[in-house]
């Protein structure tokens, strides 16, 4: 017998029970549903964690000088034994693999004055690369453009709060600002943003490392900003960083990493804890339905005995029968899966238009697998009463009138 | 073509044990016309159910066509159902959502056969019936004569050997169930061996051989 007449004869027997079909697909397709906007929630929740996270740098280690020792026994000398240098820096872009940008920091405070104006302000020593690496914009003018670290031009790139406070709303690019006794020209504006990480980046002034070194008089830097090229190249990056350091500082092991993978990580776990206590809730809405399903199609098979008995008389083979049975089971399954696959998506869509920020979205893999188990738990569900007709007696199906 | 040798058959009702059928003997030859009466219960209906290869016997041989059956597996017995019986039923046994031509499809469908020949084979059957211009009614719409030509176009779709009925006029008037009993003759002329349970002594005077039941016995032949 041929699939699609297996599938017309169970499709006639369901469409004879039109309201106890109906029944058990919505049923089914409340269980899909409600597995299925779970799932969403949950990796609607892990992107979000991840994106904020993200927004922070993924990717990024934080080299600082001197090993802060985390172990909890006191050191009995304290201190640094060695100063991170702009020759470090330069030695780690040279020699370690995976690097995408690495940005020197070294910072100060000063005398900032225009004209008359004058204010005291954060120095921030720094090279293009720390602009891209903490998603600094710049609205005007442009950043500090790439030169090697050892350069120190006479240049800077303003936050918009010291703009609006010593120019007084005129347009500062092009203009000469005094920094402590030296004098550099304005090249850049950034764009507004507030606080970041603790650093109020609207009051900032960024100047080329070098510079800054010179006018703190400075030999060590505040930290080294390094961005992976990847979250997996992660640990190889900072077993070189720290190895290409120590190398340099005679075998000292002196600095410190701080990265964010650690943190996400953990977040990582606990959203996978959560997304399957999500999943295993909806699952049992599911295997409700199932039973369900099953229950009337026990109903089902009883009501038919006597057609069962007919076609064993016709040479309707037992294994022909249960296939008729499970054929429907898969059909209220699948009709079942197919429409919670669609209320899930209106769902999603509807909450997404409620919570803009919160990303949610039904992830392709629950898409296969939410139809997967749904018609699985259909077939499931159908085989005790597919079984049961199969084994049914012909003469007692037969002769019971 | 039938041949029954000591067949005995029991079921247990509860604690009892009823022997629905005590060593019967039979033979019934190719293109045999026989009426097999008795009183209720006298295993009348079993016999036929176990020369339909539909039931097992306790005890017994039983030979179709020269090949031992008696135990042969379900999926062996479904085949042998499928290609050399047709049955008719008392109650017709139509399933009612599917129309005239659908219930007579049945047997070829679960064969395999492709729905153009399924078609040809359904219109010719039902011709021989005398329903063609009844293949899209459903059996709600038909009355009991033309319920039983269904069960029978149904019974012959796939060109058996063999024809059970059990009390096919039990539910007719006698008029209907006379004209019935003369399209299951025509069947049995064109060569089909005809074998019909029945109360009605007219139709075991009509048949070749009658033969009597009780308790679970043979105890009269006629031919």
């Amino acid at each position: 017998m041929h699939l699609a007449d297996f599938l017309r004869f169970s499709g006639s027997a369901l469409r004879g029970h039109r309201l106890r079909t109906a029944l058990s697909i919505l049923g089914g397709s409340i269980g899909i549903t409600s597995v299925l906007l779970l799932t969403a929630l949950a990796e609607g929740a892990r992107k979000y964690v991840t994106q904020e996270m993200e927004s922070l740098g993924a990717t990024l280690v934080i080299v600082l000088p001197g090993k802060v020792a985390t172990s909890g026994a006191i050191p009995f000398v304290g201190g640094v034994a060695h100063d991170l240098t702009l020759s470090d820096a330069e030695a780690l872009r040279r020699s370690v693999m995976g690097i995408r940008r690495l940005a020197p920091l070294t910072v100060g405070e000063a005398n900032l004055a225009y004209g008359a104006l004058h204010k005291s302000g954060a120095v921030a020593g720094t090279t293009s690369d720390f602009f891209p690496l903490r998603r600094l914009h710049v609205i005007r003018g442009r950043a500090l453009p790439p030169s090697e670290l050892s350069r120190g031009a006479a240049i800077c790139v303003i936050g918009a709060t010291i703009e609006r406070d010593l120019f007084g709303g005129s347009s500062s690019l092009g203009k000469m600002l005094r920094i402590g006794e030296s004098r550099f020209r304005v090249i850049g504006v950034l764009a507004p943003k507030g606080e970041s990480v603790g650093i109020n980046i609207d009051e900032m002034v960024m100047i080329p490392v070098a510079s800054a070194m010179r006018l703190f008089n400075q030999s060590g830097l505040f930290r080294i900003f390094i961005e992976g090229t990847s979250a997996q190249g992660q640990e190889t990056l900072k077993k070189e960083v720290v190895s290409t350091i120590t190398e340099r500082h005679k075998g000292e092991e002196d600095i410190t990493l701080i990265t964010q993978d650690a943190i996400l990580a953990g977040f990582s776990k606990i959203l996978t804890a959560l997304t399957l206590a999500l999943i295993s809730i909806a699952a049992i809405s599911l295997v409700v339905a199932g039973i369900g399903m099953m229950n009337v199609m026990l109903i089902s098979v009883t009501e038919r005995t006597s057609e069962i008995g007919l076609l064993k008389a016709v040479g309707v083979t037992s294994r022909q029968i249960s296939m008729v049975f499970l054929g429907e089971a898969v059909l209220l399954s699948g009709i079942g899966s197919g429409l919670g696959l669609i209320f899930a998506q209106i769902g999603v869509l509807g909450l997404r238009k409620a919570w803009a920020f919160f990303p949610m979205q039904i992830p392709v893999w629950a898409v296969g697998a939410g139809l997967g188990v749904g018609i699985g738990a259909g077939l499931l569900f159908g085989l005790l009463p597919a079984w049961r007709a199969a084994r049914l007696d012909p003469v007692i199906a037969l002769t019971k009138r | 073509m039938i041949k029954i040798e000591n067949l005995s058959r029991e079921y247990r009702v509860g604690e009892e044990t009823v022997h629905a059928l005590r060593q019967v003997n039979l033979e019934i030859s190719r293109g045999d016309y026989v009426a097999i009466m008795g009183p209720s219960g006298s295993g009348k209906s079993t016999l036929l159910y176990l020369i339909g290869c539909m039931d097992h016997p306790t005890a017994g041989q039983y030979h179709l066509d020269g090949r031992n059956v008696t135990h042969l597996p379900e999926a062996a017995l479904s085949e042998i159902r499928r290609h050399q019986i047709g049955f008719i039923f008392q109650s017709f046994h139509l399933i009612n959502r599917l129309d005239a031509a659908g219930n007579v499809a049945l047997p070829l469908m679960f064969a395999g056969v492709q729905r153009t020949e399924r078609h040809e084979r359904v219109v010719s059957a039902l011709e021989r019936v005398g329903l063609a211009h009844r293949a899209s009614h459903r059996p709600m719409q038909l009355s009991g004569g033309e319920r039983q030509r269904v069960a029978i176009a149904r019974a012959i779709v796939m060109n058996p050997a063999i024809l059970l009925a059990d009390e096919p006029t039990g539910n007719l008037d006698g008029r209907t169930g006379l004209e019935i009993l003369k399209l299951m003759e025509t069947m049995h002329e064109q060569g089909l061996t005809l074998i019909i349970i029945t109360h009605d002594p007219a139709i075991g005077d009509r048949a070749r051989r009658l033969i009597t039941l009780r308790d679970g016995q043979i105890v009269t032949q006629k031919s």
